[in-house]
Protein backbone atom coordinates (compact mmCIF):
# COMPACT_ATOMS: atom_id res chain seq x y z
CA UNK A 1 0.00 0.00 0.00
CA UNK A 2 1.28 3.54 -0.73
CA UNK A 3 0.33 6.23 1.51
CA UNK A 4 -0.56 9.91 0.73
CA UNK A 5 0.72 11.93 3.77
CA UNK A 6 -2.65 14.18 4.48
CA UNK A 7 -1.65 16.73 6.85
CA UNK A 8 -4.36 19.50 5.49
CA UNK A 9 -2.54 20.74 2.55
CA UNK A 10 -3.63 20.85 -0.80
CA UNK A 11 -6.19 18.66 -2.78
CA UNK A 12 -5.24 14.85 -3.08
CA UNK A 13 -8.33 13.35 -5.31
CA UNK A 14 -5.94 13.89 -8.89
CA UNK A 15 -2.95 12.24 -6.55
CA UNK A 16 -4.95 9.10 -5.48
CA UNK A 17 -6.62 8.93 -8.81
CA UNK A 18 -3.90 8.59 -10.77
CA UNK A 19 -2.25 5.67 -8.35
CA UNK A 20 -5.65 3.89 -8.75
CA UNK A 21 -5.03 4.10 -12.71
CA UNK A 22 -1.61 2.29 -12.13
CA UNK A 23 -3.23 -0.22 -10.31
CA UNK A 24 -1.74 0.57 -7.19
CA UNK A 25 -3.36 0.38 -3.71
CA UNK A 26 -3.54 3.67 -2.37
CA UNK A 27 -4.57 5.43 0.68
CA UNK A 28 -4.60 9.00 1.88
CA UNK A 29 -4.30 9.23 4.85
CA UNK A 30 -3.37 11.32 8.58
CA UNK A 31 -2.77 8.32 10.66
CA UNK A 32 0.98 7.44 11.87
CA UNK A 33 0.30 3.70 11.75
CA UNK A 34 -0.46 3.56 7.89
CA UNK A 35 2.42 5.23 7.34
CA UNK A 36 4.42 2.08 9.36
CA UNK A 37 2.18 -0.09 7.27
CA UNK A 38 2.89 1.20 3.92
CA UNK A 39 5.44 0.30 1.60
CA UNK A 40 5.68 3.56 0.07
CA UNK A 41 4.55 6.98 0.70
CA UNK A 42 3.91 10.42 -0.55
CA UNK A 43 4.36 13.85 0.63
CA UNK A 44 1.92 16.27 -1.41
CA UNK A 45 1.66 19.84 -0.97
CA UNK A 46 0.52 22.28 -2.60
CA UNK A 47 0.24 26.56 -1.56
CA UNK A 48 2.95 28.25 0.70
CA UNK A 49 6.25 26.75 2.51
CA UNK A 50 5.52 28.39 5.64
CA UNK A 51 2.09 27.25 5.97
CA UNK A 52 2.93 23.85 4.95
CA UNK A 53 5.60 23.07 7.08
CA UNK A 54 4.08 24.41 9.99
CA UNK A 55 0.81 21.96 9.34
CA UNK A 56 3.51 19.17 8.68
CA UNK A 57 5.16 19.72 11.99
CA UNK A 58 2.04 20.09 14.35
CA UNK A 59 0.24 16.93 12.65
CA UNK A 60 2.18 14.44 14.33
CA UNK A 61 3.47 12.81 11.10
CA UNK A 62 6.71 14.68 10.45
CA UNK A 63 8.30 12.60 13.13
CA UNK A 64 6.32 9.12 11.92
CA UNK A 65 7.30 10.48 8.47
CA UNK A 66 11.01 11.02 9.52
CA UNK A 67 11.17 7.66 11.19
CA UNK A 68 9.97 5.42 8.28
CA UNK A 69 12.70 7.01 5.75
CA UNK A 70 15.24 6.18 8.22
CA UNK A 71 14.40 2.47 8.46
CA UNK A 72 14.54 2.86 4.51
CA UNK A 73 11.21 3.47 3.15
CA UNK A 74 10.69 4.88 -0.37
CA UNK A 75 9.38 8.67 0.10
CA UNK A 76 8.05 10.78 -2.99
CA UNK A 77 8.18 14.35 -2.61
CA UNK A 78 5.63 16.26 -5.01
CA UNK A 79 6.13 20.05 -5.54
CA UNK A 80 5.95 21.75 -2.24
CA UNK A 81 6.25 18.33 -0.70
CA UNK A 82 9.37 18.41 -2.60
CA UNK A 83 10.68 22.07 -1.11
CA UNK A 84 9.67 20.29 2.08
CA UNK A 85 12.41 17.94 1.88
CA UNK A 86 14.85 20.81 2.07
CA UNK A 87 16.79 21.74 4.83
CA UNK A 88 15.35 25.07 4.61
CA UNK A 89 13.19 28.07 2.70
CA UNK A 90 13.64 31.15 1.66
CA UNK A 91 9.68 31.80 0.86
CA UNK A 92 8.52 34.64 2.94
CA UNK A 93 11.38 34.33 5.45
CA UNK A 94 13.51 31.78 6.56
CA UNK A 95 11.63 28.73 7.40
CA UNK A 96 12.96 24.75 7.91
CA UNK A 97 12.20 21.87 6.39
CA UNK A 98 12.26 18.60 6.99
CA UNK A 99 16.60 18.30 6.24
CA UNK A 100 16.20 15.10 4.65
CA UNK A 101 18.62 16.56 1.79
CA UNK A 102 20.76 19.36 2.46
CA UNK A 103 19.64 22.09 0.62
CA UNK A 104 17.40 25.55 0.41
CA UNK A 105 14.58 26.72 -2.01
CA UNK A 106 14.25 29.83 -3.49
CA UNK A 107 12.53 31.81 -5.58
CA UNK A 108 12.93 31.68 -9.27
CA UNK A 109 12.93 35.33 -10.06
CA UNK A 110 16.60 35.47 -8.11
CA UNK A 111 17.88 32.52 -11.19
CA UNK A 112 15.50 33.29 -14.09
CA UNK A 113 16.46 36.31 -16.63
CA UNK A 114 13.67 39.09 -16.10
CA UNK A 115 10.39 39.16 -18.28
CA UNK A 116 9.46 35.68 -17.83
CA UNK A 117 6.42 34.77 -16.17
CA UNK A 118 6.07 33.87 -12.87
CA UNK A 119 4.93 31.40 -11.43
CA UNK A 120 6.20 29.09 -14.58
CA UNK A 121 3.27 27.33 -15.17
CA UNK A 122 2.99 24.72 -18.27
CA UNK A 123 4.41 21.56 -19.18
CA UNK A 124 8.50 21.98 -19.78
CA UNK A 125 10.82 19.40 -20.82
CA UNK A 126 13.06 17.29 -18.39
CA UNK A 127 17.13 17.04 -18.90
CA UNK A 128 17.95 14.00 -16.83
CA UNK A 129 21.06 14.16 -15.15
CA UNK A 130 20.40 10.77 -13.23
CA UNK A 131 18.78 7.58 -14.81
CA UNK A 132 16.95 4.54 -13.10
CA UNK A 133 15.06 5.83 -10.00
CA UNK A 134 11.61 7.31 -10.45
CA UNK A 135 12.86 8.03 -14.26
CA UNK A 136 13.20 4.47 -14.91
CA UNK A 137 10.46 4.89 -17.35
CA UNK A 138 11.33 8.26 -18.89
CA UNK A 139 13.21 9.74 -21.61
CA UNK A 140 15.29 12.86 -22.17
CA UNK A 141 13.16 15.67 -23.34
CA UNK A 142 9.90 14.18 -22.18
CA UNK A 143 7.07 16.85 -20.87
CA UNK A 144 5.71 17.52 -17.60
CA UNK A 145 3.19 19.85 -16.08
CA UNK A 146 5.44 22.19 -13.47
CA UNK A 147 3.84 24.97 -11.60
CA UNK A 148 6.03 26.80 -9.48
CA UNK A 149 7.64 29.86 -8.09
CA UNK A 150 10.51 28.79 -6.09
CA UNK A 151 12.58 26.08 -6.60
CA UNK A 152 15.08 23.75 -4.84
CA UNK A 153 19.41 24.83 -4.66
CA UNK A 154 21.26 21.23 -3.72
CA UNK A 155 24.71 19.97 -4.49
CA UNK A 156 24.68 18.44 -8.22
CA UNK A 157 25.27 14.80 -6.87
CA UNK A 158 21.18 15.24 -5.61
CA UNK A 159 20.05 16.84 -8.77
CA UNK A 160 18.19 14.13 -11.01
CA UNK A 161 16.38 16.08 -13.41
CA UNK A 162 16.79 19.96 -14.41
CA UNK A 163 14.45 21.79 -16.39
CA UNK A 164 15.16 25.11 -18.39
CA UNK A 165 12.77 28.16 -17.79
CA UNK A 166 15.47 30.81 -19.14
CA UNK A 167 17.49 29.59 -16.65
CA UNK A 168 18.19 25.68 -15.49
CA UNK A 169 16.07 24.78 -12.46
CA UNK A 170 15.50 22.07 -10.37
CA UNK A 171 13.13 19.31 -11.50
CA UNK A 172 13.59 16.49 -9.23
CA UNK A 173 16.13 15.04 -6.80
CA UNK A 174 17.15 12.30 -5.16
CA UNK A 175 19.19 11.25 -1.57
CA UNK A 176 19.06 7.33 -0.82
CA UNK A 177 15.57 6.44 -0.51
CA UNK A 178 14.40 9.72 -0.48
CA UNK A 179 13.06 11.10 -4.17
CA UNK A 180 11.54 14.69 -4.97
CA UNK A 181 9.74 15.84 -7.99
CA UNK A 182 9.14 19.63 -8.83
CA UNK A 183 6.40 19.17 -11.04
CA UNK A 184 3.08 17.27 -10.49
CA UNK A 185 3.62 13.68 -12.15
CA UNK A 186 -0.37 13.39 -11.60
CA UNK A 187 -0.90 15.71 -14.14
CA UNK A 188 1.37 14.92 -16.83
CA UNK A 189 0.16 12.51 -18.32
CA UNK A 190 1.47 9.42 -19.65
CA UNK A 191 4.76 10.12 -18.89
CA UNK A 192 3.52 11.41 -14.99
CA UNK A 193 2.12 7.83 -14.83
CA UNK A 194 5.36 6.07 -15.97
CA UNK A 195 7.55 8.59 -13.14
CA UNK A 196 4.96 7.10 -10.33
CA UNK A 197 4.80 3.43 -11.43
CA UNK A 198 8.92 3.62 -10.97
CA UNK A 199 8.58 4.99 -7.78
CA UNK A 200 6.59 2.09 -7.20
CA UNK A 201 9.50 -0.13 -8.26
CA UNK A 202 12.81 1.31 -6.67
CA UNK A 203 13.79 -0.67 -4.26
CA UNK A 204 13.49 -0.43 -0.44
CA UNK B 1 11.72 25.84 -22.57
CA UNK B 2 8.33 26.19 -21.31
CA UNK B 3 5.81 24.98 -24.49
CA UNK B 4 2.62 26.67 -25.84
CA UNK B 5 -0.41 25.37 -24.18
CA UNK B 6 -3.59 24.18 -26.82
CA UNK B 7 -6.86 23.51 -24.61
CA UNK B 8 -10.10 22.13 -25.52
CA UNK B 9 -12.91 23.84 -23.70
CA UNK B 10 -16.17 21.59 -22.72
CA UNK B 11 -19.11 23.37 -21.94
CA UNK B 12 -21.40 20.98 -20.16
CA UNK B 13 -25.04 21.41 -19.49
CA UNK B 14 -27.22 18.57 -18.14
CA UNK B 15 -24.06 16.06 -18.54
CA UNK B 16 -23.19 16.76 -22.01
CA UNK B 17 -21.03 18.93 -23.88
CA UNK B 18 -22.38 21.38 -25.73
CA UNK B 19 -21.00 24.71 -27.74
CA UNK B 20 -22.30 27.82 -28.66
CA UNK B 21 -21.94 30.42 -31.92
CA UNK B 22 -21.72 33.63 -30.22
CA UNK B 23 -23.23 31.82 -27.08
CA UNK B 24 -26.48 30.77 -28.97
CA UNK B 25 -27.15 27.94 -30.94
CA UNK B 26 -26.34 25.52 -28.61
CA UNK B 27 -25.31 21.86 -30.25
CA UNK B 28 -24.74 18.40 -28.50
CA UNK B 29 -21.66 17.00 -29.35
CA UNK B 30 -20.55 14.31 -27.15
CA UNK B 31 -20.34 12.47 -23.39
CA UNK B 32 -17.82 15.00 -21.47
CA UNK B 33 -15.98 12.28 -19.77
CA UNK B 34 -15.16 10.60 -22.95
CA UNK B 35 -14.35 13.53 -24.69
CA UNK B 36 -11.55 14.68 -22.17
CA UNK B 37 -10.09 11.26 -22.43
CA UNK B 38 -10.18 11.85 -26.30
CA UNK B 39 -7.98 15.02 -25.98
CA UNK B 40 -5.82 13.83 -23.12
CA UNK B 41 -4.48 10.68 -25.04
CA UNK B 42 -4.16 12.74 -28.26
CA UNK B 43 -2.44 16.07 -27.15
CA UNK B 44 -4.26 18.15 -25.09
CA UNK B 45 -2.07 20.14 -23.10
CA UNK B 46 -4.88 21.00 -20.24
CA UNK B 47 -8.91 20.96 -20.47
CA UNK B 48 -11.64 23.86 -19.78
CA UNK B 49 -14.49 22.10 -18.06
CA UNK B 50 -17.09 25.19 -18.31
CA UNK B 51 -21.08 24.36 -16.23
CA UNK B 52 -23.63 26.90 -17.95
CA UNK B 53 -26.22 24.34 -15.96
CA UNK B 54 -28.82 26.56 -14.09
CA UNK B 55 -30.45 24.33 -12.03
CA UNK B 56 -29.00 22.85 -8.87
CA UNK B 57 -29.74 19.54 -10.34
CA UNK B 58 -27.62 20.08 -13.50
CA UNK B 59 -25.16 21.75 -11.04
CA UNK B 60 -24.85 18.10 -9.14
CA UNK B 61 -24.78 16.35 -12.49
CA UNK B 62 -21.98 18.45 -13.77
CA UNK B 63 -19.65 17.91 -10.12
CA UNK B 64 -20.55 14.01 -10.68
CA UNK B 65 -18.81 14.18 -14.42
CA UNK B 66 -15.97 16.35 -12.77
CA UNK B 67 -15.00 13.63 -10.77
CA UNK B 68 -15.35 10.93 -13.07
CA UNK B 69 -12.54 12.83 -15.51
CA UNK B 70 -10.48 13.31 -13.20
CA UNK B 71 -10.69 9.55 -11.99
CA UNK B 72 -9.76 8.77 -15.41
CA UNK B 73 -7.61 11.88 -17.39
CA UNK B 74 -4.37 13.14 -16.09
CA UNK B 75 -3.41 16.14 -17.21
CA UNK B 76 -4.31 19.86 -15.59
CA UNK B 77 -8.07 20.67 -15.29
CA UNK B 78 -9.48 23.71 -15.01
CA UNK B 79 -13.52 24.41 -14.08
CA UNK B 80 -15.49 27.38 -14.61
CA UNK B 81 -19.13 28.11 -14.72
CA UNK B 82 -21.63 29.89 -11.93
CA UNK B 83 -18.37 29.84 -9.66
CA UNK B 84 -19.51 32.55 -7.15
CA UNK B 85 -18.28 31.86 -3.24
CA UNK B 86 -15.23 30.52 -1.97
CA UNK B 87 -17.57 27.13 -1.31
CA UNK B 88 -17.86 26.64 -5.05
CA UNK B 89 -14.14 27.06 -5.06
CA UNK B 90 -14.17 24.29 -2.73
CA UNK B 91 -16.36 22.24 -4.27
CA UNK B 92 -14.84 21.42 -7.48
CA UNK B 93 -11.58 21.49 -6.25
CA UNK B 94 -12.21 18.63 -4.09
CA UNK B 95 -13.59 17.00 -7.37
CA UNK B 96 -10.15 17.21 -8.67
CA UNK B 97 -10.25 20.56 -10.40
CA UNK B 98 -6.58 22.15 -10.60
CA UNK B 99 -7.82 25.41 -11.12
CA UNK B 100 -10.67 27.03 -11.06
CA UNK B 101 -12.11 30.12 -12.84
CA UNK B 102 -13.92 33.22 -12.21
CA UNK B 103 -16.23 35.57 -14.44
CA UNK B 104 -19.28 37.08 -13.18
CA UNK B 105 -18.66 36.18 -9.92
CA UNK B 106 -15.79 38.29 -9.85
CA UNK B 107 -18.16 41.07 -10.70
CA UNK B 108 -20.50 41.20 -8.48
CA UNK B 109 -17.81 40.31 -5.72
CA UNK B 110 -14.85 42.40 -5.85
CA UNK B 111 -13.82 40.11 -2.45
CA UNK B 112 -13.52 36.43 -4.12
CA UNK B 113 -10.33 36.62 -6.13
CA UNK B 114 -8.17 37.75 -3.24
CA UNK B 115 -10.28 35.79 -1.07
CA UNK B 116 -9.65 32.62 -3.21
CA UNK B 117 -5.88 33.32 -3.50
CA UNK B 118 -5.10 33.68 -0.28
CA UNK B 119 -7.04 30.09 0.66
CA UNK B 120 -5.42 28.48 -2.14
CA UNK B 121 -2.74 29.95 -3.93
CA UNK B 122 -2.79 32.52 -7.00
CA UNK B 123 -2.22 29.45 -9.47
CA UNK B 124 -5.25 28.01 -8.52
CA UNK B 125 -7.33 31.14 -9.38
CA UNK B 126 -8.08 32.40 -12.87
CA UNK B 127 -9.71 35.54 -14.10
CA UNK B 128 -12.16 34.94 -17.45
CA UNK B 129 -13.30 38.16 -18.86
CA UNK B 130 -15.97 38.03 -22.00
CA UNK B 131 -14.67 41.26 -23.56
CA UNK B 132 -16.75 43.38 -26.63
CA UNK B 133 -15.40 46.68 -28.25
CA UNK B 134 -17.97 49.28 -26.98
CA UNK B 135 -17.64 52.47 -28.50
CA UNK B 136 -13.83 52.27 -29.16
CA UNK B 137 -13.23 51.13 -26.07
CA UNK B 138 -13.23 47.41 -24.44
CA UNK B 139 -15.95 46.41 -22.18
CA UNK B 140 -16.60 43.24 -19.82
CA UNK B 141 -19.23 41.68 -19.93
CA UNK B 142 -21.18 39.83 -17.49
CA UNK B 143 -23.65 36.79 -17.67
CA UNK B 144 -21.77 34.38 -20.66
CA UNK B 145 -21.70 37.87 -22.62
CA UNK B 146 -25.10 39.26 -21.91
CA UNK B 147 -24.69 41.92 -20.13
CA UNK B 148 -22.20 45.15 -20.54
CA UNK B 149 -20.86 46.16 -17.40
CA UNK B 150 -20.13 49.33 -18.77
CA UNK B 151 -16.20 48.11 -17.23
CA UNK B 152 -13.23 48.87 -19.24
CA UNK B 153 -11.60 45.88 -19.70
CA UNK B 154 -7.91 46.30 -19.78
CA UNK B 155 -7.82 47.80 -16.39
CA UNK B 156 -10.44 45.24 -14.91
CA UNK B 157 -7.99 41.96 -15.75
CA UNK B 158 -4.58 44.46 -14.48
CA UNK B 159 -6.49 44.97 -11.08
CA UNK B 160 -7.71 40.85 -10.90
CA UNK B 161 -4.45 39.84 -11.50
CA UNK B 162 -3.11 42.82 -8.84
CA UNK B 163 -5.80 41.25 -6.37
CA UNK B 164 -4.90 37.64 -7.00
CA UNK B 165 -5.85 35.78 -10.07
CA UNK B 166 -3.14 33.77 -11.34
CA UNK B 167 -3.94 33.08 -14.68
CA UNK B 168 -6.42 34.99 -17.49
CA UNK B 169 -9.15 33.93 -20.12
CA UNK B 170 -9.63 36.26 -22.53
CA UNK B 171 -12.59 35.83 -24.68
CA UNK B 172 -13.36 38.06 -27.33
CA UNK B 173 -16.95 38.23 -27.79
CA UNK B 174 -16.36 40.12 -30.95
CA UNK B 175 -13.99 37.02 -32.81
CA UNK B 176 -16.04 34.19 -30.48
CA UNK B 177 -17.56 31.78 -33.01
CA UNK B 178 -16.90 33.58 -36.09
CA UNK B 179 -13.99 31.40 -36.88
CA UNK B 180 -12.00 34.26 -38.92
CA UNK B 181 -8.85 34.32 -36.06
CA UNK B 182 -8.49 35.50 -32.69
CA UNK B 183 -8.37 39.38 -31.35
CA UNK B 184 -5.20 39.82 -31.47
CA UNK B 185 -5.65 43.43 -30.74
CA UNK B 186 -7.52 42.59 -27.44
CA UNK B 187 -4.86 40.35 -26.89
CA UNK B 188 -1.78 42.64 -27.37
CA UNK B 189 -3.75 44.76 -24.90
CA UNK B 190 -4.21 42.67 -21.97
CA UNK B 191 -0.52 41.04 -22.24
CA UNK B 192 1.09 44.47 -22.21
CA UNK B 193 -0.70 44.63 -18.53
CA UNK B 194 -0.03 41.37 -16.85
CA UNK B 195 2.67 39.25 -16.05
CA UNK B 196 0.76 36.11 -15.60
CA UNK B 197 -0.16 33.76 -18.00
CA UNK B 198 -2.81 34.63 -21.19
CA UNK B 199 -5.33 31.89 -22.90
CA UNK B 200 -6.57 33.68 -25.77
CA UNK B 201 -10.03 32.14 -26.64
CA UNK B 202 -13.00 33.14 -29.13
CA UNK B 203 -12.28 33.44 -32.97
CA UNK B 204 -9.99 29.76 -34.27
CA UNK B 205 -11.22 28.37 -37.06
CA UNK B 206 -7.96 27.00 -38.67
CA UNK B 207 -4.48 25.58 -37.91
CA UNK B 208 -3.36 28.48 -39.05
CA UNK B 209 -5.45 30.60 -36.71
CA UNK B 210 -3.27 29.59 -34.21
CA UNK B 211 -0.09 29.72 -35.58
CA UNK B 212 -0.73 33.31 -36.70
CA UNK B 213 -1.50 34.12 -32.67
CA UNK B 214 1.45 32.46 -31.56
CA UNK B 215 3.78 34.47 -34.23
CA UNK B 216 1.86 37.81 -33.19
CA UNK B 217 1.19 38.12 -29.49
CA UNK B 218 4.52 35.93 -28.06
CA UNK B 219 3.43 36.32 -24.83
CA UNK B 220 0.25 34.65 -25.13
CA UNK B 221 0.83 31.51 -23.15
CA UNK B 222 -2.22 29.42 -24.62
CA UNK B 223 -5.10 28.90 -27.28
CA UNK B 224 -8.52 27.42 -26.10
CA UNK B 225 -11.43 26.66 -28.83
CA UNK B 226 -14.51 24.43 -28.71
CA UNK B 227 -16.31 23.57 -31.66
CA UNK B 228 -12.79 23.47 -34.35
CA UNK B 229 -12.00 20.02 -31.85
CA UNK B 230 -15.21 19.00 -31.02
CA UNK B 231 -16.68 19.07 -35.00
CA UNK B 232 -12.90 17.40 -35.68
CA UNK B 233 -12.24 20.28 -38.05
CA UNK B 234 -8.86 20.74 -36.92
CA UNK B 235 -6.91 17.79 -34.70
CA UNK B 236 -4.94 18.76 -31.83
CA UNK B 237 -2.06 16.55 -33.10
CA UNK B 238 -2.03 18.34 -36.42
CA UNK B 239 -2.08 21.74 -34.87
CA UNK B 240 0.88 20.77 -32.73
CA UNK B 241 2.52 18.98 -35.81
CA UNK B 242 2.35 22.67 -37.74
CA UNK B 243 3.15 24.79 -34.59
CA UNK B 244 6.42 22.68 -34.17
CA UNK B 245 7.67 23.54 -37.95
CA UNK B 246 6.87 26.96 -37.20
CA UNK B 247 9.54 26.69 -34.12
CA UNK B 248 6.74 27.68 -31.68
CA UNK B 249 7.60 25.45 -28.92
CA UNK B 250 5.01 22.90 -28.09
CA UNK B 251 4.63 19.16 -26.49
CA UNK B 252 4.79 16.35 -28.59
Amino acid sequence: MIAIVNYGVGNLFSLSSSFAAIGRDVLVTSNPDDLQRAERIILPGVGAFEDAARKLFSSGLAEPLLEEVRRGKPLLGICLGMQLLFTKSYEFGEHDGLNLIPGSVRAISEVIPEGLKIPQMGWNSLHLAKAGGVFANSREGDYVYFVHSYSAHCEDKYITATTNYGSGLTAAVQSGNVYGVQFHPEKSGAVGLGILRAFCEVSE
Amino acid sequence: MITKRIIPCLDVRDGRVVKGVNFSNLNDVNSPVELAKFYSDNGADELVFYDITASSDGRKIFTEILRETARNVFIPLTVGGGISSVADFERVLSCGADKVIVNTGAIRNPGLIPEAARLYGSQCVVISADVKRVGGGFHVFARGGRDDTGIEAVGWIRRCVESGAGEVVLNSIDTDGVKKGFDLEMLRAVCEVVNVPVIASGGAGSIEDFITLFHSVPKVDAGLAASIFHFGEVAIADLKARMSEENIPVRL
